[in-house]
């Protein structure tokens, strides 16, 4: 199926409320669908035999930043016998400090692929995923603070004791080496050095 | 030769026994980070046959002398690192490999995850620069540990020496 048959396909199914923006043209056509409806979408798209979606091939979590104050997660559809493929996005607000974090339904019971995916997503990104049945930390420390692919995102000065900022790294380890002396006029210190012709 | 009374002459050749049998019987313990490790494989395997200089790999920390950190020291390993390290008996060394376990590497200034430098937990004998470094230098880096076993006293043993300096300092 193309995209515009796949889009038909959605809308004929949940109605056309469903899909809240598309792109339907560029490399890779896109249809925005409402965040509460997805894992129904998916499960449709999944066990239908007409679009038999068996392979997920990507998760993507999105930062549009602060000014935008917006996060997506994009989905990456492959059928394997068809031969046809479908991106999906979801839209949610970006939380400010002190909000809880954005979420999204999990589609993990559906692909379970997604299982790790989300993980990654929530680590980096800050995206809960609702309904995940492990939902932590995947690559990050368990302890760690923060999510470390958000835009506005700011080291912690220690973790566990260590110095985590490059900054003033050898007064820190000890090593002294030797103080570089900018004393000198440049053709004291070259005194091979000769002037270059004009 | 230093005359400290009697059994001046026994302490000192003492000293020259036990360092030879530090120095030339270095155990690494076998365990690696990254990349780095790639190349410490090579350094042991037959190419390179680190065993020549009596230094092979050993799979517990209770029975290594030194220890390599090959590779990018990430925070959620840093805690392990450390306590493999306390579980090493004296006397006992490091030898940082590579660009990432040296200051960070390429991960310096944007990889919130990595540690800027293994010495930040361990204190480090032996810096081996590269990235990956060669086989050849990390070969380097164990004799350039070896002459600095070769320095050592059992009347200043370093262990004792840096618990004093801790002392000194408080």
């Amino acid at each position: 199926m193309e995209f515009a048959e796949l889009q038909d396909f959605i809308v004929a199914k949940f109605g056309a409320e469903v899909i809240v923006a598309e792109k339907a043209d560029g490399l890779q056509p896109y249809l925005v669908l409402q965040t509460e409806r997805l894992a129904d979408v998916c499960l449709e798209l999944h066990d239908n035999e007409q679009t038999y979606f068996d392979f997920l091939s990507c998760i993507t979590g999105i930062d549009n930043g602060p000014e935008a104050g917006t996060m997506e997660v994009a989905y990456n559809l492959y059928s394997i016998p068809y031969d046809h493929r479908l991106t999906l996005k979801v839209q949610v607000p970006r939380n400010i400090e002190n909000e809880p974090i954005p979420a999204v339904p999990t589609i993990s019971h559906i692909w379970r692929t997604a299982d790790w995916q989300e993980r990654e997503i929530f680590d980096l990104l800050g995206i809960y995923f609702t309904n995940h049945p492990d939902m932590r930390r995947i690559l990050c420390a368990a302890d760690w603070e923060g999510h470390p692919l958000r835009k506005d995102y700011k080291l912690q000065d220690y973790y566990h004791g260590i110095k985590v900022p490059y900054d003033d790294h050898n007064e820190n380890s000890g090593f002294r080496g030797e103080p570089i002396k900018l004393t000198n006029h440049p053709h004291e210190q070259f005194p091979d050095m000769r002037e270059k012709p004009e | 030769m230093d005359k400290t009374g009697e059994g001046g002459i026994v302490i000192t050749k003492l000293d020259d026994l036990l360092n030879w049998a530090r120095l030339t019987s270095l155990f690494p313990m076998g365990f690696g980070l990254a990349c780095c490790a790639i190349e410490m494989m090579g350094a042991y395997a037959s190419g390179y046959d680190l065993d020549r200089f009596g230094i092979i790999p050993r799979a517990s920390p209770r029975q290594s002398d030194v220890m390599i950190v090959a590779g990018t020291v990430t925070f959620k390993m840093a805690d392990r690192v450390r306590r493999l390290y306390e579980q090493m008996p004296e006397p006992r060394y490091v030898i940082s490999m590579g660009s990432c376990s040296n200051c960070g590497g390429p991960y310096w200034e944007h990889g919130y995850h990595v540690v800027k430098g293994v010495d930040r937990i361990i204190p480090v004998d032996v810096y081996v620069p590269g990235c990956p470094p060669r086989p050849e230098a990390l070969i380097g880096g164990f004799l350039k540990l070896q002459e600095i076993i070769r320095q050592e006293t059992i009347r200043a043993p370093r262990a004792v020496q840096q618990i004093m300096a801790k002392r000194m300092s408080v």
